[in-house]
């Protein structure tokens, strides 16, 4: 482990590979001239020629790196390769374990560290004391099942696992043959009970847990390299001697080299264990391990041979051969399988304290009960660690992601809005929590007990009423405050600013009449649009117009207002030029009724267009814009949102002017950060009245080049708002797309003026906040507006000891006024479970939230810290959090083992992809605006948008038949998935691609393009056909219906295989290397066993 | 052609520019007044020559400069009524400045015709005539709403400021007209006279003399350097100040009195003193052209024994120091040319020399000295003229040749002068010190041409040609050019104002009104600026120049109510009360600016305006020391003319002074 630490390169993941490389290509060679294992990997190979390539390097090197080990450093490449490798080869997603078993072997020899296929279920781990292992698996899983979700698929997993984890162990250290042996054992005990069972194996499927454990301990070959061992078949040779070496200094190793290269003589151990066992993994079937497990313990069995892992490794060598696959690790598309199948089809019901929700990519319906429904807020963890010192044990982010006004489903009602009248909501006279629930009655009914602070308070006669015998108000269920956890509240003039009820918002459309505005078509495009959309506004509930008064504004480096009063014959236009001192000119006749002013508006957004046809001004302003619209909210009393369409740097004397200053060379600098933050301080003043207006800015930019989105989204992000970047816009590619986002961006429900404050129970507290919105002190988050779609990310820390009995209560109170201008307050409540023991933490985490934490956190990082600390931080927090449930929760003592827990496995996958997003790792055709634009995309993104975008949905369209109507299974994001007979959908929220294979029949490319070969593919091609056909409709219908579930328009860009545009598309498939430097999933799970490692040693 | 002393040439050199014409109006009003303001206003472009330009500027809380040459949406450029902006920034902003830039940044959309920027703000009036027309009826007051117990908010300064900056990118040195329309006093930004608290009042000669007056200062400094801006370009601009209180003349006198335009001064703009002033600035002559020139230079050459201390009048000066300019300055001195950006045919310069007596070169005996004056100008029918007037008079040896000088006085041009002088210097010092300086002037020139001996008052004797000076300046005193007691700053600064441009029988009427007496005695004659005058079977009819009023003397106003002019047996007395009325409309019809007709009676309160007019030979102080029944007391503690006379024998007769 060390060594790989050691390796300098920047790509921690890459190096080390590189040693592997060399070790078990040499391994691997030998695989494939002789036993299953070898085949295996020749399996993998095959699939990817372009890694083959790569081998010879890392054969070179191997030699080196066998000599040292430690050395890791060179052998990115090759791990890398190895790693696609496997990818290409499997055909299946599923079951991945034999593959990881492979490399195991090879790993041990070295000494290097391996991932035995991280299977989250601990069972995996066993293996390592081969029957025993399975026993132990067992038990772990049985643990695991316990906790939560995974429970049925896991079991059978469990048996899968085992075996796999066991090889895992093998690989990593040889030294540990004795370790693994130990290893087994050691995750019994966290198991508890199961570890003892040595014998017993199969009974557990459920373990899911810690599953994968690689064992590879420190010896001298932790890398994974074993990954990348196995690419490299030719050198196998070299390597192994190396190998050998190794090997013989801690036998288990030996064993497994063997099983790579001499696949001989590990084989021919394996085999026996295999046969055995095999039959047990598949049947338990985790989602990823299922059949893979096998050839793990085949791995096992080299190594420990002796000691522990002779069981194991009995049975590996037939499996090897099947698993060559990839799939041994955790799969996502696994996970999200099964939380579907196990979790769609039942309501979740809110009322029991700490239950951890469906997954986001399930479909469920939520019956709310006294707790705020998953899709208002989610947390990390559903069970908090009752002291702070536990919480830092674990590492792990106590976080709240809320999205206070979020859309529900048709089936779920809205909140109910309760009317106090005069006297206002209820609340507790010391920390003026609204009441809840969980609100206590006592003496009668005559006092209730605040659930956060415990103050006693008095009940107003109006709101008295008697208890039942159980000490609940009679009228509880009458009362959506007292049952549920959702609700709204009208507010009374107390809660209005100047006491004053508000007014209707406002919209005010201020658009970009500058030259390249008007050449693009924009102008003339987005006028014909307002004319129909207008009539769109949002209104409330059956109202028959909207309360919604609109104004216009049109500008380059001048500003020009409209008055469009409906007394007028012809709208009038004021310019107003002194943009160094922005007001506003008129007041009557600027903001007016839609419907009233038709015929001006209309007739103003049919001028528009010709007015300015001609201009030439290339210069625009930009501050003054904004200041412009947030000055006529305030001289019309009222909160609103601006809409901006803006084209280009905005270099027009005036405040708020910007520079050019993109800089790539500024990448990987330290002063990298600065292409994050904003030029200039004026943007932020600005926000901050902005924000005190209650006025919201949502900013749809349209550039040819670099307009510095860092800087032009500050007031977006401050506001509350949305940015819209549409590069290079042409009318007729992006018209739709544009248009699109538009309506829904226009037509969607806000809520204005609104501050958010959160309160918890004593004992935590809200410390960090993470969105779009502003905030003037510690604790209340004003929103200048806030619409279904932006979220709120709570972070919470102890300031005090929880207890388990009474757990832990979030209230998160957002006051409010509604499109149609009331006043309202929103309260989402939740409790949550407290624990003492950290197994009960980790068994309630959820993964995809923490990812959303993680991300916010780190892409925050990158406005103060160079992208590189960012990307070690999170590294290192990861690690930590996997460290603290080895430790403390799996088997203390087995070192070589990557043990995952089960609701935590795919968080190695998911960070990984975080890590490699453009933000914190650019590739060279991604501009300095891509990524600001990004990262303040992500910061207001809910769960399940983080989760698509991080990990890209691929969906193949031609594997299942065509009369199959659901959409098809996705598969995993990784080139190696790909067949070049197919078409695959892939999407991540943003970005929507059609791939399609070089060799797709013929029939296919009619049916879907309407052309009769592939060659007559216009590759980037945005618009299908309309043919009429069973396939062309089912594509559209899938098309539209994934569109339809995302905020945003996603564009369609067809991308051949083969062709220029493929690599654009390859940097969605998140589980291999990417060109910019980004680890493969492979890489990347082993380099963070070896932190792991080195965190427990 | 030596009968001729004045001869005007034409000049056909240069190019000739249109007429320009730059509306600048308030919107601050009350509906009424900004309708009958508006119909003025289209009014008026019906009189313009088809090819002037116009432009329109209006104000409030912002200002807002409308661009004319456009179609469909009617564009206009705002600017904060708060910020005071320099030309180059205005410029700027209207999309003005493009020097070297070929481009045209701001709107390229206009015709090519049309090189210059300024079209779109200042467009011949045959081509936007119903646009304008149209947007002057559709102006709105100011939209902003104002609250109780609060003044509009209203920019003035601003506005002016713009309009200035405009015609200065634009047509500079180029005869314009800014015609600023006012109904209040401006109340925030560069030149705000006023805040916007109603509870504070507008600034009184009581404040300004407790230096009390805290926008005063820098609000005349705001609207001099304008002024001066304006001038040196060579564009005039008109004060139209419609509004029951002040409206901050006394700041922005110095816009009209340094570019020769008028100020006018009514009490509503749905008035007739104010719609037929206004008319009458449009009145043509009998080519059919306007009576008002432009940018006018006044250069003055005297034979060398005489040398130019200075003018007084609507200019400002040119700079030109030359052999003949005095070192000793009288009103605007120091140069020998001067500029007068707007002209009318009353437009008069007092212009002031010095008799140089240089001990190597006597004045030669029996010569003459010559004086030159050289006008040119833009007429209104865009020609470019020279207009010179040459004068010659005998020069006579103060000592020996005193009758000569005696007989040759003029009177009524002296007194008119001094009391040019007296004005000019009560603009800038306290009002006693001026009354003291003419007091002065007055003995020392009795005591030079007067007949007396010494120390005997009742030996004092002038000559026929001084015998009416003294009374001038009796009536000059009292004036309200020298006495701010009972006007308002703003009322003040009107006066001054005309009496600086007018000629001299307007100047005189000015300094003392006219009193004609109609009765069933006689014919209608003059009568005695006299309170003895006022009798109750007259019917008076006074002109101060600024006012026309007709008195009914106590009996007439009995006979009237009684009505006995409606009497066919009476018509007579129906004759006689016409009489005057035809006479005042007579003078009506001719002045400019359009007087305030009253027509008031014996016991009447508008009757004041004849009573602090007239001599108070009997006051209430010495009533029944007179004894007789003819005349009206005056309630006053003012000396009467008998009083000042005495003094004035006793002064010159003294050997003290």
């Amino acid at each position: 482990m060390n060594v790989n630490q050691s390796a300098p390169p920047v790509p921690p993941f890459g190096q080390p590979q590189p040693v592997y490389l060399g070790h078990h290509q040499s391994s691997y060679g030998g695989q494939p001239g002789s036993t299953t294992a070898p085949t295996s990997y020749g399996a993998y190979n095959g699939p990817v020629p372009g890694y083959q390539q790569t081998p010879p390097p890392g054969v070179s090197r191997a030699p080196p790196s066998s000599g040292a080990p430690p050395a890791s450093t060179a052998q990115g490449p090759c791990g890398q390769t190895a790693y696609g490798q496997f990818g290409q080869g499997d055909v299946q997603n599923g079951p991945s374990s034999t593959v990881q078993m492979q490399r195991l072997p090879g790993y041990q020899p070295f000494g290097s560290a391996i991932l035995a296929p991280v299977v989250s279920q601990p069972a995996v781990l066993q293996p390592y004391g081969p029957p025993p292992t399975s026993a132990q698996v067992t038990a772990q899983l049985a643990g695991m099942q316990i906790s939560g979700t995974v429970a049925p698929a896991s079991p059978p997993s469990g048996l899968g696992y085992g075996p796999p984890t066991s090889l895992a162990s093998a690989s990593g250290s040889f030294p540990n043959s004795g370790l693994y042996g130990s290893y087994p054992q050691g995750q019994a005990p966290p198991l508890g009970q199961a570890q003892g069972h040595p014998g017993t194996q199969p009974p557990q499927r459920s373990v899911p847990l810690q599953a994968s454990s690689f064992t590879p301990p420190a010896s001298g070959g932790p890398r994974m390299p074993s990954m990348t061992g196995p690419l490299l078949p030719g050198q196998s040779f070299g390597g192994l001697p190396v190998s050998q070496p190794n090997h013989v200094s801690s036998p288990a190793p030996q064993a497994l080299p063997p099983g790579t290269q001499m696949t001989g003589p590990p084989g021919p151990p394996l085999p026996p264990m295999h046969s055995s066992q095999q039959p047990g993994y598949q049947l338990q079937q985790n989602g990823s391990f299922g059949p893979t497990r096998g050839p793990q313990s085949n791995y096992g069995s080299p190594y420990p041979g002796a000691a522990a892992f002779g069981s194991q490794p009995g049975p590996p060598q037939p499996l090897p051969a099947k698993r060559l696959d990839p799939d041994a690790i955790p799969s996502p598309i696994q996970v999200i399988e099964d939380d579907r199948n196990n979790r769609g089809s039942e309501p979740f019901v809110t009322g029991v304290r700490g239950q951890v929700p469906p997954l986001v990519t399930t479909n469920f319906l939520v019956k709310d009960q006294g707790n705020a429904s998953p899709r208002y807020i989610r947390c990390t963890s559903y069970n908090i660690p009752c002291t702070s010192d536990m919480a830092k044990q674990a590492q792990v982010p106590l976080a709240a992601v809320i999205k206070p006004l979020a859309r529900l489903p048709p089936e779920e009602a809205s909140p109910y809005v309760v009317d106090h009248g005069e006297s206002g909501p209820l609340r507790c006279n010391r920390c003026k929590a609204y009441m809840c629930p969980f609100m206590q009655f006592v003496e009668g009914g005559r006092r209730f007990q605040c659930c956060f602070c415990s103050c006693i308070n008095d009940v107003p006669p109006q709101y008295f009423q008697h208890l039942d015998h159980t000490g609940k108000r009679v009228d509880a269920c009458d009362r959506p405050e007292l049952s549920l956890g959702s609700y709204e509240f009208l507010a009374t003039v107390d809660y209005c600013k100047n006491n004053k009820f508000p007014s209707p918002p406002a919209f005010i459309f201020m658009i970009d009449v500058s030259y390249n505005a008007i050449r693009s078509g924009l102008v003339r495009l987005l006028c014909e649009e307002l004319k129909s959309l207008l009539d769109f506004l949002p209104r409330e509930g059956g109202a028959e117009e909207s309360a919604i008064r609109v104004g216009f504004v049109t500008y380059n480096k001048v500003l020009h207002f409209y008055n469009v009063k409906s007394s007028l014959a012809q709208p009038q236009m004021m310019v107003v030029s002194d943009v160094g001192d922005m007001f506003v000119p008129l007041l009557d006749g600027f903001l007016v009724n839609v419907n009233e002013s038709q015929a001006v508006i209309t007739s103003l957004l049919d001028q528009i267009p010709e007015m300015f046809a001609d201009t030439r001004e290339t210069e625009t302003v930009f501050a003054p814009v904004i200041q412009a619209g947030m000055e006529a909210l305030k001289a019309a009393e009222c909160a609103g949102k601006l809409f901006l369409f803006h084209t280009s740097l905005p270099i027009a004397e005036a405040p708020g002017k910007l520079k050019n200053r993109d800089d790539r060379k500024l990448i990987n600098t330290d002063k990298e950060k600065t292409l994050f933050q904003p030029q200039t301080g004026a943007y932020q003043t600005l926000a901050k009245e902005c924000v005190a207006q209650g006025c919201c800015v949502d900013l749809f930019l349209f550039p040819n080049q670099y307009v510095d989105v860092a800087t032009l989204s500050v007031v977006p992000q401050l506001t509350g708002g949305s940015v819209y970047k549409y590069a290079c816009f042409q009318v007729e590619n992006d018209q739709e797309r544009f248009l699109s986002d538009l309506r829904r961006d226009v037509q969607k429900v806000v809520g204005f003026d609104a501050v958010m404050r959160v309160r918890t129970s004593t004992g935590i507290r809200a410390v960090d906040f993470f969105g779009a919105f502003y905030m003037n002190n510690t604790t209340d988050v004003e929103l200048a507006g806030l619409d279904g779609d932006k979220t709120v990310t709570v972070e919470f820390k102890h300031d005090d000891r929880l207890n388990e009995e009474n757990g832990a209560l979030l209230q998160c109170a957002l006051l409010y006024t509604s499109c149609a201008g009331q006043r309202r307050l929103r309260i989402h409540n939740l409790a949550l479970n407290c624990c003492t023991q950290l197994a009960d933490l980790y068994r309630n985490c959820e993964t995809d939230t923490l990812i959303n934490y993680m991300a916010k956190f780190a892409y925050r990082g990158v406005l103060s810290s160079p992208v590189k600390t960012v990307r070690d931080t999170l590294i290192t927090q990861c690690a930590q959090i996997l460290a603290c449930y080895r430790k403390n929760c799996a088997s203390p003592s087995s070192a070589g083992q990557l043990i995952l827990p089960e609701c935590m496995k795919l968080l190695p996958v998911y960070l990984n992809c975080v890590l490699k997003s453009d933000v914190l790792q650019p590739g060279a055709e991604v501009t300095t605006d891509d990524r600001a634009y990004v990262r303040q995309l992500v910061t207001s993104m809910d769960v399940a948008e983080t989760n698509v975008f991080f990990y890209p949905r691929l969906l193949p369209l031609t594997k299942s038949p065509i009369e199959n109507t659901t959409e098809p299974p996705a598969v995993r994001a990784s080139e190696e998935r790909l067949s070049n007979g197919d078409i695959y959908l892939l999407e991540n929220g943003l970005n929507l691609f059609l791939w399609v294979g070089a060799s797709v029949q013929q029939g296919v490319v009619q049916s879907l393009f309407g052309v009769s070969s592939f060659s007559q593919i216009t590759s980037g091609l945005s618009v299908l056909p309309v043919l009429d056909n069973l396939l062309s409709k089912k594509v559209q219908g899938l098309i539209d219906s994934l569109r339809a579930q995302r905020s945003r328009y996603m564009k369609l860009i067809v991308v051949k295989q083969e062709d220029k545009l493929e690599t654009l598309f390859k940097h969605f498939l998140v589980e291999d290397k990417s060109l910019s430097g980004g680890a493969s999933y492979v890489d990347f799970l082993c380099h963070m066993h070896k932190e792991i490692r080195q965190l427990l040693s | 052609m030596p009968q001729f002393s004045t001869v005007e040439y034409v000049i056909q050199r240069g190019a000739q520019s249109p007429l320009i014409f730059l509306y600048v109006v308030d919107t601050c009003l009350e509906e009424d007044d900004l309708q009958a303001l508006k119909e003025s206003l289209q009014m008026s472009l019906s009189l313009l020559p088809p090819d002037a330009l116009v432009g329109l500027i209006t104000f409030g809380r912002m200002v807002q400069v409308h661009e004319l040459s456009c179609e469909g949406i009617s564009k206009s450029y705002v600017f904060r009524g708060t910020k005071d902006l320099t030309a180059k920034q205005i410029q700027d902003m209207l999309g003005l400045t493009k020097p070297a830039v070929p481009v045209h940044p701001a709107r390229p959309a206009q015709p090519q015709e049309h090189p210059s920027i300024s079209s779109r703000f200042l467009q011949p009036i045959h081509k936007i005539d119903m646009n304008l027309t149209d947007l002057l009826g559709e102006l709105q007051r100011d939209p902003w709403p104002v609250p109780q117990g609060k003044r509009p908010l209203r920019s003035t300064g601003v506005a002016l400021s713009i309009a200035v900056g405009l015609l200065e990118g634009t047509f500079p040195n180029t005869g314009a007209r800014i015609m600023l329309f006012i109904g209040g006093p401006p109340t925030q930004g560069p030149g705000m006279v006023v805040g916007d608290e109603l509870k504070v009042p507008i600034r009184s000669w009581h404040d300004i003399e407790k230096d009390n007056a805290r926008f005063m200062k820098k609000a005349t400094k705001h609207y001099e350097m304008l002024a001066n801006r304006a001038a040196a370009n060579g564009h005039c601009i008109d004060i139209y100040a419609c509004a029951l209180d002040q409206t901050g003349l006394l700041e922005m006198k110095c816009c009209t009195n340094l570019t020769g335009g008028h100020m006018v001064m009514g009490d509503s703009f749905n008035t007739s003193l104010f719609k037929q002033t206004f008319q009458r600035i449009f009145s043509k002559d009998f080519n059919g052209n306007f009576r008002m020139a432009f940018g006018a230079t006044l250069e003055v050459k005297t034979s060398r024994e005489l040398k130019v201390a200075g003018a007084i009048g609507p200019c400002v000066s040119l700079n030109v120091k030359g052999p003949c300019v005095s070192e000793n300055e009288l009103g605007v001195g120091g140069t020998s040319q001067w500029k007068i950006c707007g002209l009318d045919p009353t437009s008069t310069l007092g212009i002031y020399f010095e008799v140089v007596n240089q001990h190597n070169a006597p004045i030669p005996q029996g010569g003459r000295g010559a004086i030159q004056f050289v006008t040119h100008y833009q007429h209104s029918s865009t020609q470019r003229r020279i207009r010179v007037t040459t004068i010659a008079r005998n020069w006579a040896d103060a000592q020996s040749q005193l009758k000569h000088i005696e007989a040759a006085f003029d009177q009524e041009a002296a007194a008119v002068l001094m009391a040019r002088l007296g004005v000019f210097r009560a603009e800038s010092e306290e009002g006693p010190d001026v009354l003291r300086w003419l007091d002065r002037q007055l003995i020392r020139l009795c005591q030079k041409f007067g007949q007396y001996t010494k120390e005997d008052p009742a030996s004092f004797r002038l000559s026929d040609s001084f015998s009416l000076y003294p009374q001038f300046m009796f009536h000059l005193r009292r004036s309200p050019f020298l006495q701010v007691f009972n006007n308002s700053p703003d009322e003040s600064s009107y006066y001054r104002h005309h009496f600086a441009r007018q000629d001299l029988t307007q100047s005189l009427i000015m300094i003392q009104p006219i009193l004609y007496s109609y009765s069933f005695h006689g014919p209608p004659e003059p009568v005695l600026l006299d309170s003895s005058s006022i009798l109750a079977d007259r019917i008076l009819l006074m002109d101060t120049f600024f006012q026309i009023v007709i008195y009914l003397g106590e009996t007439i106003a009995q006979w009237q109510k009684a009505g006995y002019q409606d009497m066919p047996e009476y018509e007579n007395f129906k004759h006689l009360l016409q009489a005057p009325l035809d006479d005042a409309q007579e003078i009506l019809h001719a002045r400019f600016p359009m007087p305030r007709y009253i027509n008031t009676e014996h016991g009447g309160s508008q009757a004041r305006f004849l009573l602090s007019k007239v001599n108070p030979s009997q006051t209430h102080n010495n009533l029944y020391a007179w004894g007789q029944e003819t005349g009206a007391p005056i309630l006053t503690d003012d000396v009467s003319l008998q009083v000042f006379m005495d003094h004035l024998k006793k002064l010159a007769v003294s050997s003290a002074c």
